[in-house]
């Protein structure tokens, strides 16, 4: 009696210090993020960092200037552009994967979906340079097809299988009772869908979207790959693009230890992981609200 | 009998393997309150549901005879079941606004047969509220969502929601077994209201309210409408033995 006891406790103990390590790795993170970046704002002031499109933390003739903000620019032109595209697709998809595809259908494509997230993203990013780039070069007329648009194409890619999958789950959950009190009062089935449906799962489809969008914010080697890397304010989605994804993979490799620009780099993840937090918990709250509405 | 709204005859309904309804033949008179009642699993529902076609949603579903509404087989193949079911509106055993506001509940209905003109939109609207006996009680806040209104209201306000886009048939599928004795009764006297207008059939599962709303009774049973008459001589001197069996309750 006593032993089982023990061994009860044990394993509550162990199931406790597992969800711990989650926690503990989070603040881990946004602990050293924050103290690294302490060290940069104190050379450089945080309006500066933010809202300066200077970057140019090598100069040696001129003192060093440490601004993010085409970054910044950059890393949302490529995002929200991804979500533009990706946005009606996946609705698109989830809406034909719940109402019009046949059972058959449906176990067959959704698996397919839920693998596309699976592809690792340098393989996304070589099909972006190799395949997206020289499409976006020929039918626009560029140099080159390295540029916003086509990482906003790649994003829109590897934020699909998330729409998809949770707008479905949203759709799905949907109660069947309103799609019957539509088509008894004489809605045709495309109706029940865009005016009772989709408005019925909307926060579920926002959420969906805005946890696709919170990873095609911190995708990095898709971007790196496809986006031509130029530093600059980008003025159209033909512009090659430097996301502050971007900058930090190319940078951190190279810069001197516990230098300002080292700091810098941190400062700048700092700056990412609070704009995914923010995202990613914006959905969560949407999401939560929108299962006590179906309850 | 004069003036026949629904002409059922020898209609037949399958579930895949399962063989719900044989050959039921009926004919349902006009503005008049029908009555269905039975054990469950019995077919009822699905007789209802035959009615405006919303069994096409149920994947396996075959039916076969007919079911003729104002001349016209509803399961002939150029028929529009868009037509039929704004015809049939239905009420369903479990009140289902959806999740918009009061006005927008009973207004789309009409938005989706393209109605624009927002007075007579309004003007439908009100209407079909007083029709439902719910106008008194939610005339001040038509803006409000309707889940916050009570089950009673709710279940009224989805009778609202048929009513507006005038149909000609209500279907009432156990409009009134989730709601309270009081709430019951506030719909069991606007069906008496409503018949003046429209044809009503309502499948019921409660006897006393079969005997109380119902101007004529059909009895069915695994499948099959055993006994169809005047409610009055359905509850008094039924020709059926069994059906005496089930109204005074020995089984069910």
């Amino acid at each position: 009696m006593g032993h089982s006891r023990f061994k009860e406790k044990m394993i509550h103990g162990l199931f406790f210090l597992n969800g711990l390590v989650a926690v503990i790795v989070l603040v881990g993170i946004f602990a050293l993020l924050v103290t690294k970046s302490i060290s940069a704002f104190r050379e450089i002031s945080l309006s500066q960092f933010l809202f300066s499109a200077n970057w140019n933390p090598t100069a040696t003739f001129v003192a060093p200037s440490y601004g993010i903000w085409s970054m910044i620019v950059s890393t949302f032109m490529v995002s929200l552009g991804a979500l533009c595209i990706a946005l009606p697709l996946g609705i698109g998809t989830a809406a034909y994967l719940s109402d019009v595809a046949s059972a058959r259908v449906r176990e067959i494509v959704k698996p397919i979906v839920e693998i596309l997230a699976g592809i690792p993203s340098v393989v996304i990013g070589f099909l972006g340079i190799v395949l997206v780039g020289p499409v976006i070069a020929k039918v626009f007329h560029t140099t080159n097809g390295l540029n916003a648009l086509n990482g906003s194409i790649l994003l829109a890619v590897m934020a699909l299988p998330t729409i998809i999958s949770l707008s479905e789950d949203a759709l799905k959950s949907v109660p069947k009772s309103f799609e019957e009190a539509s088509l008894a009062l004489g809605a045709t089935k495309w109706q029940t869908l865009v005016r009772v449906k989709i408005p019925a799962a909307l926060s579920g489809i926002i959420a969906a979207s805005m946890l696709g969008m919170g990873r095609a914010i911190g995708e990095t080697m898709t971007v790196l790959m496809a986006t031509g890397c130029a530093l600059e304010m980008p003025k159209s989605f033909l512009d090659s693009v430097l996301t502050m994804t971007s900058t930090i993979a190319i940078e951190l490799g190279e810069v001197p230890y516990n230098t300002t620009h080292y700091y810098a780099l941190f400062a700048i993840g700092l700056v990412l992981f609070i704009i995914t937090f923010v995202i990613n918990m914006i959905s969560d709250i949407i999401l939560h609200r929108y299962e006590k509405v179906i309850k | 009998m004069n003036n026949v709204k629904i002409k059922v005859e020898d209609f037949n309904f399958h579930y895949g393997k399962t063989h719900v309804l044989k050959k039921v033949s009926m004919d349902i008179v006009a503005n008049k309150v029908t009555g269905i009642i039975g054990p469950s699993g019995c077919g009822k529902s699905t007789f209802l549901r035959s009615i405006n076609r919303m069994n096409d949603t149920i994947l396996g579903a075959k039916a076969e005879g007919r079911i003729i509404l104002d001349g016209r087989n509803i399961y002939d193949d150029d028929i529009d079941v868009v037509e039929v079911r704004r015809k049939a509106g239905m009420v369903f055993q479990k009140s289902n606004p959806f999740p918009k506001s009061i006005f927008d509940n009973i207004a789309y209905g009409l938005r989706i047969n393209g109605v624009k003109d927002k007075y007579y939109i309004h003007e439908r609207v009100e209407k079909s509220l007083r029709d439902a006996a719910i106008w008194d009680e939610v005339k001040g806040r038509l803006n409000k969502n309707a889940f916050e209104l009570s089950g009673g209201q709710q279940q009224r306000l989805c009778i609202a929601r048929a009513l507006a886009v005038e149909p000609e048939i209500v279907l009432m599928d156990e409009p009134a077994s989730a709601l309270d004795p009081t709430a019951t009764l506030k719909v069991e006297e606007l069906i008496q209201e409503l018949k003046k207008k429209y044809t009503i059939i309502i499948v019921t599962h409660n006897m006393q309210q079969a005997a109380r709303i119902s101007d004529f009774t059909a009895f069915f049973m695994m499948g099959e409408l055993v006994e169809y008459d005047v409610t009055s001589i359905m509850f008094t001197k039924p020709v059926k033995k069994i059906t005496e069996d089930y109204i005074t309750g020995r089984f069910g």
